[in-house]
């Protein structure tokens, strides 16, 4: 299958300290990549490197075969073509739900009006928000923005989804309802790159998971691979604590 | 002093009071609508982000030291000086004679502008990383995230000190009589030096003042309301979503 994203020698440093070092992974299409890891091990650092929220220190990052941080001048177009969901949702406060949808195709994708509604509605439908078009984000419960958020992402009709640590500022009873949307869309055949502390999902969904321990990947297989027979110790002190 | 005299002093001469009037709010209204707009384009100019180097980085920075200079120094110094300054230095350096009205709204809008560009600056920085995030990563630019996303909360928030700014030029505008302008203040000097009954016409023109303001700050008031927008919602039926989100609204 065809690659989408391939990350070489990526290295991320704020100030003298070095977060990301020499990390390379790919992704190819239709994969459902989990990241996971204990916090401060540089899982979200990477995934915001990847979407260039964070400017990488070294590396390449290889998009549809071309070198998105040599040339910067379409760095908005690859944006458009990565979605992102974030940890703390970040809906637009000034737009009610269906806007949140269709800000982004009308103002970036030139979207008529009456097209990005209808995408707006296909993808609200998907997460189970199609009934509360017209509320704002101060109105919603946690889960309820973070699949508006989910759908918002979906309207523009990226290649993959980022999701960064998507579940982690939910309360418990509204984790269920995110995870099911996402599961959903694993199974729909989307790429997704997820950085989750979720391990019953990372089983469940990934085809592959990454184990990132102080800014390398210590490990990189198929759920079973890791899950079951980790090869490296910190990998398996990390599950011990993590799947108690 | 008397309840005759106050009514004798309106009826004879109310047309001066009224023009007086009309002239501060027109002066104070342009001036701090033009203020705003001067203040919302530096916030603008002074968060976009200024990069890795090279000569988007200078220009930057040399703009935003222009600009510096242009807030501390209105902010630094009072208004009837600047008004003095502005309106007989524009006669002396440049040979330029203003029209005083014209020279009023400039210098109320310079100087609310260098007022308005903190407070935008201000609105700016308090609204949340996450929404720059969330509009960058769908692709948008620093202006389409500032348009669509940022200013419309920005304007919201500063809504109150934007208030706040109008009533103090509504009064302020008082020291252009300075230079002649034609306002509330020096209407009632005039009327007062022709019938010496200064408590009298100062106490007209005071509750003149008042209403004003009153009156902008209930207008405001409505608009703040307004951008916050419903308490409620409705939730679509079953019905509805069947005829499609267009309908519904």
């Amino acid at each position: 299958m065809e690659t989408i994203i391939d990350i070489q020698h990526l290295s991320k440093s704020f100030g003298t300290h070095e977060v990301l070092k020499d990390i390379n992974f790919s992704v190819k299409k239709g994969e459902v990549v989990c990241v996971i890891g204990s916090s401060g091990s540089g899982k979200s650092t990477l995934l915001r490197c990847i979407n260039l929220l964070e400017t990488p220190s070294g590396g390449e990052i290889i998009y549809n075969g071309k070198n998105i941080l040599g040339n910067r001048q379409n760095l908005n177009t690859y944006r458009t073509h990565l979605g992102m969901v974030f940890q703390q949702f970040n809906l637009f406060n000034n737009c009610d739900v269906l806007n949140n949808c269709i800000l982004g195709q009308v103002k970036v994708l030139k979207r008529s009006k009456d097209e990005a509604k209808d995408v707006a509605m296909k993808y609200l439908k998907v997460v189970g928000m199609d009934r509360y078009l017209n509320a704002r984000p101060g109105q919603l419960s946690g889960g309820q923005k973070q699949r508006v958020a989910i759908a918002r992402a979906l309207s523009m009709q990226p290649d993959a989804l980022l999701f960064d640590e998507p579940t982690s500022a939910l309360d418990p009873e509204m984790v269920g309802e995110v995870l099911k949307v996402m599961k959903e869309l694993a199974q729909s055949g989307l790429t997704m790159i997820v950085v989750t502390h979720e391990m019953e999902f990372a089983r469940e969904v990934s085809d592959r998971i990454v184990f990132m321990d102080k800014g390398v990947i210590v490990e990189d297989g198929t759920p079973d691979e890791v899950f079951n027979n980790p090869k490296h110790e910190r990998t398996k002190a990390f599950l011990q604590r993590a799947l108690k | 002093m008397s309840l005759e005299w106050f009514i004798n002093i309106i009826t004879n001469n109310w047309p001066m009071f009224l023009r007086g009037a009309w002239m501060t709010l027109v002066i104070s209204t342009i001036g701090t609508i033009i203020g705003a707009l001067i203040g919302l384009i530096i916030g603008v100019i002074n968060t976009i982000p200024k990069g890795n180097g090279g000569a988007k980085k200078w220009t930057l920075r040399t703009i935003n030291a222009i600009l510096t200079v242009y807030v501390e120094f209105f902010r630094g110094t009072p208004m009837i000086v600047q008004a003095m300054v502005v309106y007989y230095g524009s006669d002396l350096l440049f040979g330029i004679d203003m029209n005083r009205t014209f020279a009023a709204i400039l210098i109320v809008s310079i100087n609310t502008g260098a007022y308005m560009a903190e407070i935008v600056r201000g609105g700016i920085i308090s609204i949340e990383q996450g929404q720059f995030e969330a509009a960058r990563a769908i692709g948008m630019n620093h202006w389409q995230t500032m348009v669509h996303v940022v200013l419309p909360q920005v304007l919201r928030n500063i809504l109150p000190a934007t208030g706040n700014q109008y009533v103090m030029n509504i009064k302020d505008t008082s020291v252009l009589n300075v230079i002649g302008v034609t306002e509330l203040f020096f209407q009632t000097k005039s009327i007062a030096g022709n019938n010496f009954r200064y408590f009298e016409s100062f106490f007209v023109a005071c509750i003149i003042y008042l209403v004003m303001t009153i009156i902008v700050t209930q207008i405001l008031r409505f608009f703040e309301r307004k951008l916050t927008g419903d308490a409620n919602y409705q939730m679509l039926d079953d019905a509805a979503l069947i005829r499609g989100p267009e309908q519904t609204k």
